[in-house]
């Protein structure tokens, strides 16, 4: 993909070895939803170990992805870390989980935390 | 407790998250989010990019780079790193109404809400108060004094938003990190009151 020559803006470059400038929803293919699943912010993510089929095809967003998710890492902080729209890093999450490339870490009733949590969390602050 | 006992690939690395909870800043614009933030938190870049509707996506459209159809949206978005994997993430929800569609997604599971609001504006406060009432999302208000200057009390405050009496309102100056940790005690408190109470 060739961005227009030398007219780009000065922002974001994508990946480490700095090919041109695409639009964000490039990287997608165009594809504003990820499949199947929905991750939230605070989904922490890891990679499950297994490798691509030989048929699945990774950009190279994809494999920075994967990359980071080395370590359990949110969805949040990934979007933050490859700089890249999170509408954007959720559809390439939401293709690496199809692929069973990553995994969800499972926590603990997470939308509603029990009385052990919130007291830790209490403690956490207060010792800010 | 330990909850990183689960998958052997997760053990090797020393305070990795484990459990992430969600909490959200909310308030009119221009309110002091984004001061919030990061008076107590590590301030980390996010940003999303809106308004696909009429955005063309397509591979072929190289034009595209100027970005006119859609907009980048800059969200405030902190993170609290606590021992054994326990991390606070905080959201700031968008100032601008238009961007209101992004909410539902952005609540989803949070833990609680801090509605900041601008004593001199205080209707300003009503729809993220609406917002969370409706979603049964706790949150308690935290009143930002800008200049130092307290022109009404907490109890005032609360009588102005009509909000339910359980509801914590507190003073606050966002720029001071203890003020904004009290704030966030608060919060967690009144989660807590509203967990044991159930």
């Amino acid at each position: 993909m060739n961005g227009p020559g030398g007219r780009l803006p000065r922002e974001r470059w994508v990946g480490r070895d700095a090919g041109p400038l695409v639009r964000p929803y490039t990287v997608t293919k165009g594809r504003t939803q990820p499949r199947g699943v929905r991750l939230d912010l605070v989904t922490i993510l890891v990679v499950s170990g297994r490798g691509a089929a030989e048929n699945v095809r990774l950009s190279s967003e994809h494999r920075r992805l994967l990359e980071i998710c080395r370590r359990p890492t949110t969805t949040a902080d990934l979007a933050s870390e490859v700089d890249l729209p999170l509408r954007v890093v959720q559809v390439l999450l939401g293709d690496l989980y199809h692929h069973g490339l990553i995994e969800e870490v499972r926590q603990p009733a997470p939308t509603r935390p029990d009385a052990h949590l919130l007291m830790r969390v209490l403690d956490e602050l207060r010792h800010l | 407790m330990n909850f990183a006992t689960s998958d052997a690939s997760h053990r090797e690395v020393a305070e990795a998250p484990t459990v992430a909870l969600k909490l959200l800043v909310a308030g009119g614009f221009g309110v002091g989010k984004t001061t919030l933030v990061g008076a107590i938190s590590e301030i980390r870049p996010l940003r999303t990019e809106e308004d696909l509707t009429d955005a063309s996506v397509g591979v072929d459209d190289t034009t595209g780079v100027e970005r006119k159809s859609t907009t980048t949206v800059a969200m405030d978005f902190g993170r609290l790193t606590f021992s054994g994997g326990l991390r606070i993430y905080l959201f700031g929800t968008p100032g601008q109404e238009r961007f209101w569609f992004m909410w539902d997604e952005m609540a989803y599971g949070a833990t609680g809400a801090i509605v900041l609001a601008d004593t001199r504006r205080l209707e300003s406060s009503f729809a993220s108060i609406d917002f969370f009432e409706q979603r049964n999302i706790p949150f308690v208000v935290a009143a930002n004094c800008f200049d130092g200057a307290q022109r009404y009390s907490a109890e005032e405050i609360q009588d102005a938003l009509d909000v339910g009496p359980g509801v914590p309102v507190v003073l606050c100056d966002v720029r001071s990190r203890e003020s904004v940790k009290t704030v966030l005690v608060t919060l967690i408190e009144y989660v807590l009151r509203l967990t044991t109470a159930a």
